[in-house]
């Protein structure tokens, strides 16, 4: 316990567990969209496209600035969203497949990029790779503010175009029907959700950043038919993973931050799935033995299979 | 054999190995499957290898193929429940078993030449170092024999199943009826998945094989409709990004599994631009086609509806016919020029009008459109 009190005192870790909470709690919102639409995978592609971008944005720049390498990874996870969309629009590929052919190349070509820049001489490449795998301890006040602003001006487009996004993600049809401009939607959220990703890439890395969009909103679902309060359940989902993740991985020695927070999540999601309320396993298991019961009683033989 | 001939040729076999079990993949909509597996089988040979110590026991190669198996089954499990959609169980369970490798590989294997980078991003450049030696004599680099192997075993699967596989894949409740269990092929078509993926992850890392389990199939699923088309197409292309991705590495001296992916992607652009039927092109012609061919017949109907009517000076003027049809000026424009070209309407005072011609057309095709 007093481990504990003396760790949340210490300056890193309050650094840290708050960019990760920051980060789930973005994802959880944007997640919420994702999931809903049935584009939970999005996030896995996108995250592995950015790396060309961030590549890119070094060799370019020669910066390792945290802001220009995520911005190159935003400009490269948009045009592999694009192609994405693309491909599904014009061809009879489906979006499993075009997504799996974008993010694989796209991650080749990041490979690519990568070997090309360690032969540079004088170039100093080390710490690229931190956005395969993520290195939350690398995270600075400046990074942390960053995602601040990032998760404040994605607050509030989600809150001005909330019965709009509502609206698109449960009925399409509808909302086009009634004049919304439905195409316009669907990108400016595809687009949100694309830098709710940039963001986590720093934190938990491009392979596991898909388990930070999914499971909070996931887990969410299961507590809840209404959306509003799936949504906010999904952020304090994502935010609490993020703070016991990191506050695990500091206690533990060799316990790294990014899997800790995705293996917490995951286990929020399988207490979710089995104990929700309504929709979880033991509920249902309990309702069919019940039910078979009350059939016994009524005087059937009790193996009346039921649905 | 010099060491570039041997990458090439296993670049090959690697390639046209992973593209054979694709193209079920492809046709099943199970694409993103493959990547969930590619993670994934790192916690098989993660706990494989704890139990045998030894990094080239083929041990691993079962555990990550359970480990395949074990992946597609809790993702059905959870999409059984039906508490979530297929994709989310796909992007909950391939993270959680893949941080749980990663935790393990940082916490005890420390002290091991086993690390993430490894094994997600592989260098076929390393190929040539790891000899095959038979009786005191150099054979050829090892990879060449396992993913020689790997590559018969697809083939023989394929070509001993493919009755099975292609019914199970077009038609699950037919194959079921005639007693083909769908389950018993989609799992071990499942198991021939994790097993490509561990035989080539050592040559290209875990994350390209999906680019060369997904590439070449969907380029040869914009090129034909035949399954046994579309399996030879898929070799072909495979092998073609094998050999390009090859020169191209040595040209720009870049990893040589990168580039192959790259090569993948620019052949599939190339494809999906150009292909005849399918392609970007062909698909933005038909579809102007079909515009211009649906506003004339709108435009002909309007005409026969309106026509002898008061109100016709209005609703076929010239300068006012856009508005009524919610067109822009431009496509109007366009489209009374065809018409009047082919002799279906005539222009009298600004006010368009049909030609006998042009009332037995819109006769005919709202006939052939509205009757039964």
């Amino acid at each position: 316990m007093e481990a504990l009190i003396y760790l949340f005192k210490d300056y890193t870790f309050q650094t840290v567990a708050l960019g990760s909470a920051i980060l789930g709690l973005i994802s959880g919102v944007l997640g919420s969209f994702a999931v809903l639409r049935k584009q939970s995978l999005l996030g896995d592609g996108v995250s592995h496209a950015a790396l060309p971008g961030v590549v890119m944005a070094f060799i370019l720049t020669g910066s390792k600035d945290t802001e220009i390498l995520l911005l190159g990874a935003l400009i490269s996870g948009l045009i592999a969203t694009y192609f994405i969309i693309n491909i599904v629009k014009h061809t009879r590929i489906k979006f499993d497949s075009a997504l799996a052919l974008v993010m694989s190349v796209f991650f080749g070509l990041g490979l690519v990029l990568l070997t090309y820049v360690q032969k540079i001489p004088n170039s100093n490449q080390a710490g690229l790779k931190r956005f395969i795998f993520g290195q939350a301890s690398t995270l600075l006040q400046r990074d942390v503010y960053f995602m601040v602003i990032c998760g404040v001006i994605l607050l509030v487009f989600i809150l001005l175009f909330w019965k709009e996004f509502k609206l698109y993600i449960f009925d399409d049809e509808y909302a086009k029907s009634l004049g919304f401009p439905a195409h316009r939607l669907n990108l400016l959220l595809s687009f949100m959700i694309v830098m709710a990703i940039i963001t986590g890439l720093q934190t938990v890395g491009v392979i596991l950043m898909s388990a930070m969009l999914i499971a909070p909103a996931v887990a969410a679902r299961q507590w809840t038919n209404r959306f509003w309060v799936m949504v906010v359940l999904s952020a304090l989902f994502g935010a609490i993973s993020g703070i016991f993740g990191t506050a695990a991985s500091s206690l533990m020695a060799k316990l790294p931050t990014g899997p800790a927070i995705v293996v917490f999540i995951s286990g929020i999601v399988i207490f979710s799935v089995l104990f929700a309320p309504g929709r979880g396993i033991l509920q249902k298991v309990i309702h069919r033995k019940n039910l078979k019961l009350f059939l016994r009683d009524q005087g059937g033989d009790g193996n009346v299979p039921t649905v | 054999m010099s060491p570039q001939f041997e990458i090439q040729l296993v670049a090959v076999i690697v390639a046209v190995a992973c593209s054979l079990p694709g193209v079920f993949l492809v046709l099943r909509k199970m694409s993103m499957m493959s990547d969930s597996i590619t993670h994934t089988i790192l916690l098989g040979i993660v706990l494989a290898f704890f139990l045998t110590h030894d990094l080239s026991s083929p041990l691993l190669i079962v555990g990550a193929a359970l480990t395949g198996l074990a992946t597609v089954w809790l993702t059905e499990t959870m999409n059984r429940t039906k508490l979530l959609s297929e994709d989310a169980a796909i992007g909950i369970v391939f993270p959680l078993l893949f941080s749980i490798a990663i935790i393990l590989i940082t916490k005890y294997a420390g002290s091991v030449h086993l690390d993430t980078d490894s094994v997600l991003l592989g260098e076929l450049a390393f190929v040539p170092f790891n000899r095959m030696v038979l009786f005191g004599y150099d054979i050829g680099a090892k990879a060449i024999y396992s993913t020689m192997a790997l590559l018969i075993i697809n083939l023989a699967f394929i070509i001993t199943f493919f009755k099975e596989l292609k019914l199970v894949t077009f038609d699950p409740v037919l194959a079921a009826v005639v007693g083909i269990s769908p389950s018993l092929i989609h799992y071990s078509l499942m198991m021939l998945v994790s097993v490509t993926t561990v035989g080539a992850f050592e040559a290209v890392g875990s994350v390209l094989v999906v680019a060369f389990m997904i590439g070449p199939p969907v380029t040869a699923y914009l090129l034909t409709d035949n399954l046994k088309h579309m399996l030879v197409l898929s070799g072909i292309i495979g092998a073609v990004n094998g050999i390009l991705g090859f020169y191209l590495a040595v040209l720009f001296d870049v990893s040589i599994s990168g580039s192959m992916a790259v090569i993948t992607g620019l052949v599939f652009l190339t494809v999906f631009i150009t292909a005849p039927h399918r392609g970007l092109i062909s698909s933005l012609r038909r579809r102007s086609r079909q515009k211009i061919d649906f506003s004339k017949k709108t435009l002909l109907f309007h005409l026969y509806n309106h026509e002898g009517s008061e109100a016709e000076i209005q609703e076929a003027g010239v300068h006012t016919l856009a508005d009524h049809l919610h067109w822009d000026m431009g496509l109007t424009d366009k489209i009374v020029k065809a018409l009047l070209k082919e002799g279906n309407i005539i222009i009298e005072n600004d006010v368009i009008k049909m030609t006998d011609k042009g009332r037995i057309l819109s006769v005919a095709e709202y006939e052939a459109l509205f009757s039964d």
